[in-house]
């Protein structure tokens, strides 16, 4: 019962840091001033890149299928890219987790996506409880989300796969790493994997911890996206990563990532097994050799909040453990 | 007769094709038998770079199966750790040089040179350990630029350069001798570029073997262990200075370190030891000794 008063006194203390992500997450956004850009990975898959999360995008005779639809005022210029790629239907759209910079644009392509050659909406892929969070009551007073915008295919199994435009896709579920709803997208012909915000070369890993996020997860995430990909000669190339957000990758980036996000959980559990206070770890600045690469003292997601949010995450474990 | 001569295209002032050996006459401690542990000096590095060699564990290479075959980037390739190729490619129409090719023993690391004028790819490109290079010539020099590489080390004790850096090289060729100036600008972990030079000797006769390599678990750990010193509990970080008779401080790094005046500022602490004991005379394979620790 302790663990669980202490489960929940953290998520008390986080409604605010998710009201902070859920604002992220509504951004005002004129889509006239964001350029967006289509880049070809490999095999049959694309990657849409501008203001928001990575889109991944695979086309073919089969039509399209989507990981993620970005924020929703960019979905009509994100799918007139997607346009330039096939003219067929939006069968497949996946939602790696419940953000709206991921989410945001389902409503808007399961309209759009719809050609004279759809048999039915898109079937909208997530994770159980993305559309829980998604079709629950929001946090700090959100309006709620429409239910167009909802998936309708979710799955509770560790996987769910299906096959298209002549490649199987495998979705694998990630539990409490980013949130608690977290999928990897692996389009296996073509040997891509899209992860979601389980991996973001460009910065921190963002724990949302109110929407059931850890530490211990979020590793358990990279390492299965090491895992999943394998590299051509010498650790390069082979399998390529889209992450949720920042450049093409491959898996000797994420391994660098794995690293970073492990090194440093090591350090804070053993602070935290010598009795630190949140304000001792931060004071002794435990991620200073990273923060040239992946901190921020301002934005959305800075150093002091990763650290923050870690210390909380390892810190409610530690206490499970005892 | 004269139109024939101005359609002949300058594609190489110099010609650097050919095989090359490295020259270990610089650093030869550093690049043979490896850099000493908590050595980092000639390293203008900031304290995120310093911190992280500190806490920097070599089980790491073997440990971490995905670091097994990790090669070493473009840029530390060329502290000339192995024999070097280059070989020009052609356009067979317009007979114009398209790009200086390199090829290294260290991982079969082959790298291409674009002269074409080609631009850099996008921010959002991958990067690889070679990293994409442009020349352009300045004069009899070639010079190299090279974006777009992967995370990697600017000296292999675990001082690490970002996957944000900026590598130029200059090349010169004189007789015999490639010598090859490099400046790293690496905003993540330098506070000035760091410039170094290597060189090389032709060596027509070399032969370059295959590297090969394929990882495979060593030692049995739980998956995703990735080993590391824990902040202020590394051992081995003093010893370097213990063995040169260096002030600790001197041997931290960092671009104050560098210049001569630092000499003043350590004036009395340096009190090299009577003997050499290590490395006394490393400027080759074979006089470097390695038994002689």
């Amino acid at each position: 019962m302790d663990n669980l008063l202490s489960r929940t006194r953290h998520q008390a203390v986080f409604v605010f840091f998710a009201a902070a992500v859920v604002c992220w997450a509504q951004p005002q956004i004129n889509p006239d001033n964001v350029k967006l850009t289509m880049a070809h990975v490999q095999g049959s898959v694309y990657v849409l890149m501008g203001d928001g999360g990575n889109i991944t995008v695979q086309v073919g005779k089969d039509g399209v299928a989507m990981v993620d639809t970005g924020f929703a005022p960019l979905a009509v210029k994100a799918m007139a890219e997607i346009r330039k790629l096939n003219t067929g239907p939006v069968v497949w759209i996946v939602n790696t987790h419940v953000h709206t910079d991921h989410t945001g644009g389902n409503a808007e392509i399961m309209k759009l996506g719809m050609t004279r050659e759809s048999v039915g909406p898109p079937r909208l892929v997530a994770q159980s409880n993305v559309l829980n969070r998604m079709s629950g009551p929001q946090p700090n007073g959100a309006p709620p989300i429409p239910e167009a915008a909802w998936p309708n295919d979710e799955y509770f199994l560790p996987t769910k796969d299906f096959f298209f435009n002549s490649e199987a896709v495998i979705v694998y579920h990630v539990p409490n790493a980013h949130t608690d709803g977290d999928s990897l997208v692996f389009f296996r012909r073509s040997d891509v994997l899209s992860t979601g915000d389980i991996f973001t070369p460009e910065h921190y890993p963002i724990i949302d911890l109110a929407r059931g996020g850890s530490v211990e997860g979020e590793i358990k995430g990279l390492n299965q996206i090491i895992d999943i990909t394998v590299p051509a000669k010498y650790q390069e190339g082979g399998t390529m990563v889209i992450p949720g957000h920042g450049r093409l990758c491959d898996e000797a980036d994420v391994v660098e990532y794995r690293n970073m996000v492990t090194i440093i959980r090591d350090r804070l559990v053993d602070m935290i097994h010598r009795g630190m206070t949140l304000e001792q770890v931060k004071a002794a600045k435990p991620t200073l050799d990273y923060d040239t690469q992946y901190g921020a003292t301002s934005g959305i997601w800075t150093t002091d909040m990763f650290v923050e949010a870690a210390y909380k995450s390892l810190s409610t474990k530690t206490v499970s453990e005892k | 007769m004269f139109a024939a001569l101005l359609a002949v295209p300058a594609f190489a002032q110099v010609d650097f094709t050919g095989e090359w050996a490295p020259l270990y006459h610089e650093d030869g401690p550093e690049r043979l038998p490896g850099p000493e542990l908590g050595d980092y000096t000639e390293l203008p590095i900031n304290a995120a770079a310093r911190m992280a060699a500190d806490t920097y564990d070599a089980d790491r290479i073997s440990v971490v199966p995905e670091y097994q075959c990790r090669p070493h980037g473009a840029d530390y390739s060329m502290r000339g750790l192995g024999n070097l190729r280059i070989w020009q490619e052609i356009d067979q129409n317009s007979q114009k040089l398209i790009a200086f090719h390199t090829h290294m023993l260290a991982w079969d690391s082959e790298r291409t040179i674009w002269m074409d004028g080609r631009p850099h790819p996008p921010a959002y490109a991958p990067h690889t350990w070679q990293g994409f290079s442009t020349g352009v010539w300045d004069g009899n020099m070639l010079t190299i630029t090279t974006t777009h590489l992967k995370v990697n080390y600017l000296r292999r004790n675990g001082v690490p350069r970002s996957d944000k850096a900026i590598f130029t090289e200059h090349w010169m060729r004189h007789g015999d001798y490639l010598t090859v100036v490099t400046v790293i600008e690496d905003p993540v972990y330098l506070t000035e570029p760091l410039v170094r030079s290597d060189n090389w000797s032709l060596d027509p006769g070399q032969n370059i073997g295959i590297f090969g390599c394929e990882y495979a678990p060593e030692v049995p750990r739980p998956e995703g262990t990735v080993p590391a010193h824990l902040p202020g509990n590394n051992p081995y970080l003093r010893e370097f200075a213990g063995w040169y008779g260096l002030p600790y401080e001197a041997t931290r790094g960092g671009a104050e370190t560098m210049y001569p005046e630092y000499m003043k500022k350590i004036a009395g602490e340096y009190h090299p030891p009577a003997k050499c004991s290590r490395y006394c005379k490393c400027t080759s394979l074979f006089d470097c000794n390695l038994n002689s620790k």
